[in-house]
């Protein structure tokens, strides 16, 4: 199906830098590559240096100690661990099912169980909340019904766990998909042949082939857990997001604030280096370049009904609840008079913003993803590594760095658009570049060199052959940035200008105060408006 | 004619690895040069410091009387007459049969005329709407000749373009593209590993090993008069005997070579023999024993060993037929030539060029 994708959602499962395996060009980079590159590569690395200098200043090795930070700790690696492996056990059946086997509507369920990435955490958080919270709609069903008064505290560890895997497990199932459709069935069948049964080969050697996609997956999910913001703080879980924002909007002394985001930096460069070290250095490519053969489809039979439970309740849990949740609310909220005036300034808001957001992510991707697919060495390594920076902070981390800076040197741009979108850039600017380097390294170097022959420019080669073949994969990493955009709440919040109220915000100031019928028009509407580039991003993907 | 592409010294590293070391080479308008050797002898890496994708470290490089690359001068590869075929084609997927022809031409060019001239040279003027992929293996490198001869290039680089078509169609499209090069009068530089395709392409053929052209010549002398061992191996079947210098001539197991006096006594060496230059004949006590023979349709190709424990072979026609373990005497084919590397010897084994003649009776007077 889409082996050759590429930027299909599985980009989303494939954030680490690829490597070009081409011949490329020997010749130097030009200097109008080069230079912009860099200039982008020193704005990516300018939050996490600046945060650094800071909490260095601040000194803090008394702080390392304190109760609270040792209990955040604690509590945000147990959240990240159940999280990860819930969805790991989660997602891998999933792909599986969606790839391997005759599920009945395989495909409908492929598309469904990928979806609930256009639900925002905050969004998932105040779905949970109002469905299954103390005085939530499950607890008023069952009270009409049998009379149940009192249901158990969903608040806290169980109700983030929830939120969380149901939220995140498509980022396992993204890569594991796309593995299972790589996977050479020569593999399995030389195992079969070499008398083991079904089970044992899948456990001995489909499995181990399948490592790497699910600790690719398995790292975003904990990334993903350890950056959220909008599930903890809805579901009251102190997490480390959580506490900074609470000593940020709380407290004048901001170094305890940067104490901790110095520590959530520390967890998150732990994870990935975690995840590099477990990859360790088998290699599992094919061994073969020839055509791959469609992979063979295993008969589930009775096993068809349960499999069919699983990919259901979770189609109902992720997707049918938020939207049917999100629908009652609005609609009660329309019927109670709530305003939607104030929703279309909103929308709009968000939609700018993010398409801005955008637009700049692919125009600042751009030089570096040239240099990367076409110039490497040790130059472009650096630079390619600053603007992945972004790729494990969380935008709680990376906003406060930026409104710090911004308030100290750069005061005109404090409290401007230019400044949330510079947020923006080095959170998604990884996912703008990923993609844009990819589709590049589809483009072969030699029909360049053919262009060039040919008597083209370097600028003719780029905008007539090299752009329009490496379109799509561009345009994929816009509508991703786009998408992460509209979804993104803590830069927000942080660094909107007074005043300024996208979707994300007004949903979290309605939700925080637990006015639903307020927040559930803008949540609809952003899950909706997100909707938009997620199904560019999959027909991309099945093309 | 004048000089078409001119290398001089051109040096050229990556890392540790020299891949061009101070190579020298010259084609004149109208000639195809093949550049020959195993894979990473530089022989890619020389076409493209010609093409431009890669800045030599030291040298020059002229393309049609123009000088190209060199110390202070640089032309970038868009501005050197120079057309490229590579190995899978570069067809540019998103442009038609046409349009990729009509890339390199500009308007004034007389550009419509142009691209139906070339795709009637190539044999496709009826399928210029067609995209890329709707072509097979073979139209597809048409293509790439077509789009690569539109500009007028002053040569024709072209990296290995058979090599990804399945041998039966390689044939073919070999034969269509050199009659397109004769027709257009076309300056071309091959590069292929295949020592079939370098004969049988070349008026030249270059043999390139760890960045240095060790031979430059016609087909013909390349094969018959290699210029090192190395050489003699790596195009065709090349067995060696070792032998001495002695007043009758150059003394081997198989027999005395006569060489004319020309060489000093107690030299020693090696013989290179081709299979079709070896005879053999029936005989009890022939110097050699038959261990294999392989039937290859018009002939059979025989593994001879010899008392020293080396493997000669011979090519035969099915006039005779030996079984393995039959005796046979081993003789040379009349007029043939044989090249000896001798020690402290130029390579090729005698000044005039033309190595030494063994007569059959000679040897067998030797032997017996």
């Amino acid at each position: 199906m889409q082996t050759t994708a590429v930027t299909s959602p599985e980009q989303i499962g494939s954030f680490t830098p690829l490597r070009a395996a081409r011949r490329v060009k020997h010749v130097r980079p030009p200097l109008f590559i080069l230079l912009p590159a860099a200039a982008v590569a020193a704005a990516m690395a300018l939050p996490l240096v600046y945060l650094i200098l800071r909490a260095a200043g601040a000194g803090g090795a008394d702080l390392l100690f304190h109760t609270t930070v040792v209990q955040t700790l604690g509590r945000t690696l147990l959240l990240i661990v159940s999280v990860t492996a819930a969805s790991i056990a989660i997602a891998v059946p999933i792909a599986w099912l969606t790839v391997r086997t005759d599920l009945p509507f395989r495909r409908f369920w492929g598309v469904v169980t990928v979806l609930p990435l256009v639900v925002p955490t905050y969004v998932g958080g105040f779905i949970i909340v109002v469905a299954l919270g103390p005085r939530g709609m499950l607890q008023g069903l069952l009270e009409n019904l049998f009379g149940v008064e009192r249901i158990p505290d969903f608040y806290g560890f169980p109700g983030a766990m929830l939120t969380l895997t149901i939220l995140s497990f498509p980022y396992v199932v993204f890569p594991v998909r796309a593995a299972l459709w790589r996977l050479d069935p020569a593999l399995e069948e030389t195992s079969l042949g070499l008398g083991s049964s079904a089970r044992t080969t899948f456990f001995r050697v489909t499995l181990p082939l399948l490592r790497p996609a699910i600790l690719a997956g398995g790292l975003l999910v904990a990334l993903y857990t350890l950056s959220d913001f909008g599930a903890v703080s809805l579901l009251q879980y102190e997490t480390f997001t959580w506490s900074i924002f609470v000593q940020y909007e709380s407290s004048l002394d901001r170094s305890l604030a940067s104490f901790l985001s110095l520590m959530l930096v520390v967890v998150a460069l732990g994870i990935v280096s975690l995840e590099a070290m477990s990859r360790g250095k088998s290699k599992y490519y094919r061994s073969t370049n020839g055509a791959v053969r469609p992979v063979s489809i295993v008969r589930l039979g009775l096993w068809r009904w349960p499999a069919l439970a699983l990919c259901a309740s979770v189609g109902i849990l992720a997707l049918a609840l938020p939207l049917g949740v999100l629908s009652y609310w609005t609609v009660r909220g329309v019927l109670a008079g709530e305003p939607l005036l104030l929703l279309w300034s909103a929308a709009q808001n968000s939609l700018l913003i993010s398409g801005l957001a955008a637009l700049v992510s692919v125009a600042a991707a751009l030089p570096i993803a040239i240099l990367a697919a076409r110039h490497p060495g040790w130059t472009t390594s650096v630079l390619e590594r600053m603007a992945f920076v972004g790729f494990a902070l969380p935008g709680v981390v990376i906003a406060l760095a930026l409104v710090y800076f911004g308030a100290k040197f750069a005061s005109p741009l404090y409290q401007t658009h230019a400044l949330l979108v510079l947020a923006y850039l080095v959170l998604f600017l990884p996912a703008g570049l990923s993609a844009t380097k990819a589709s590049l390294l589809q483009v072969s170097p030699q029909l360049e060199e053919a262009a060039h022959s040919l008597g083209s420019s370097p600028f003719r080669v780029f905008s007539s052959i090299t752009a329009p073949l490496a379109r799509p994969g561009i345009l994929a990493g816009g509508a991703l940035v786009f998408l992460l955009t509209m979804k993104e709440l803590p830069a927000t919040l942080i660094l909107g200008p007074i005043g300024f109220e996208t979707l994300a915000t007004s949903i979290w100031s309605a939700t925080s105060e637990a006015f639903f019928a307020q927040a559930a028009a803008p949540a609809l509407l952003l899950v909706l408006a997100a909707s938009i580039p997620m199904a560019f991003l999959i027909l991309r993907g099945h093309r | 004619m004048a000089t078409a592409v001119r290398c001089t010294g051109v040096t050229k590293g990556f890392g540790k690895v020299q891949a061009v070391d101070n190579l020298d080479l010259e084609v004149v308008e109208g000639q195809i040069l093949v550049l020959l050797g195993p894979s990473g002898c530089g022989k890619t890496t020389t076409l493209r410091l010609i093409a431009g994708f890669e800045q030599p470290e030291a040298g020059a490089v002229s393309v049609g009387g123009t000088l190209v690359a060199g110390p202070d001068v640089w032309v970038a590869p868009e501005r050197r007459k120079v057309g490229m075929v590579f190995q899978d084609g570069a067809l540019f997927p998103h442009l038609s049969v046409e349009q990729n022809v009509a890339y390199g031409l500009r308007q004034r060019d007389g550009r419509r005329g142009r691209v139906a001239d070339v795709l009637r040279l190539v044999g496709m003027d009826d399928l210029s709407t067609r995209m890329p992929h709707e072509l097979s293996g073979g139209q597809q490198q048409r293509l790439a000749l077509a789009r690569a001869l539109a500009p007028g290039p002053d040569v024709l680089l072209l990296d290995e373009p058979f090599s990804n078509l399945d041998p039966r169609l390689r044939d073919q499209v070999r034969g269509d593209v050199l009659d397109i090069l004769h027709t257009s009068r076309a300056t071309a530089i091959f590069v292929t590993h295949d020592q079939e395709e370098a004969l049988l392409l070349g008026d030249l053929v270059g043999v390139m090993q760890y960045g240095k052209l060790v031979q430059l010549g016609p087909p013909e002398e390349v094969f018959h008069r290699p210029a090192s061992r190395f050489v003699a191996e790596f195009i065709g079947v090349a067995d060696f005997v070792t032998g001495q210098v002695d007043g009758l001539g150059l003394v081997t197991e198989i027999g005395v070579l006569n060489t004319e006096d020309r060489l000093p006594h107690g030299v020693s060496g090696e013989v290179m023999l081709r299979p079709s230059d070896v005879t053999i004949t029936q005989s009890d006590n022939g110097t050699g024993e038959v261990v294999d023979r392989v039937f290859k349709g018009t002939h059979y190709l025989y593994s001879i060993a010899l008392p020293s424990g080396a493997v000669l072979h011979s090519l035969r026609d099915h006039s005779a037929y030996y079984r393995k373990g039959d005796r046979v005497a081993i003789s040379l084919e009349r007029d043939r030539t044989v090249t000896a590397f001798l020690k402290g010897q130029a390579p090729m084994s005698d000044g005039l060029g033309y190595p030494v003649l063994a007569h059959t009776e000679k040897s067998e007077t030797q032997t017996s």
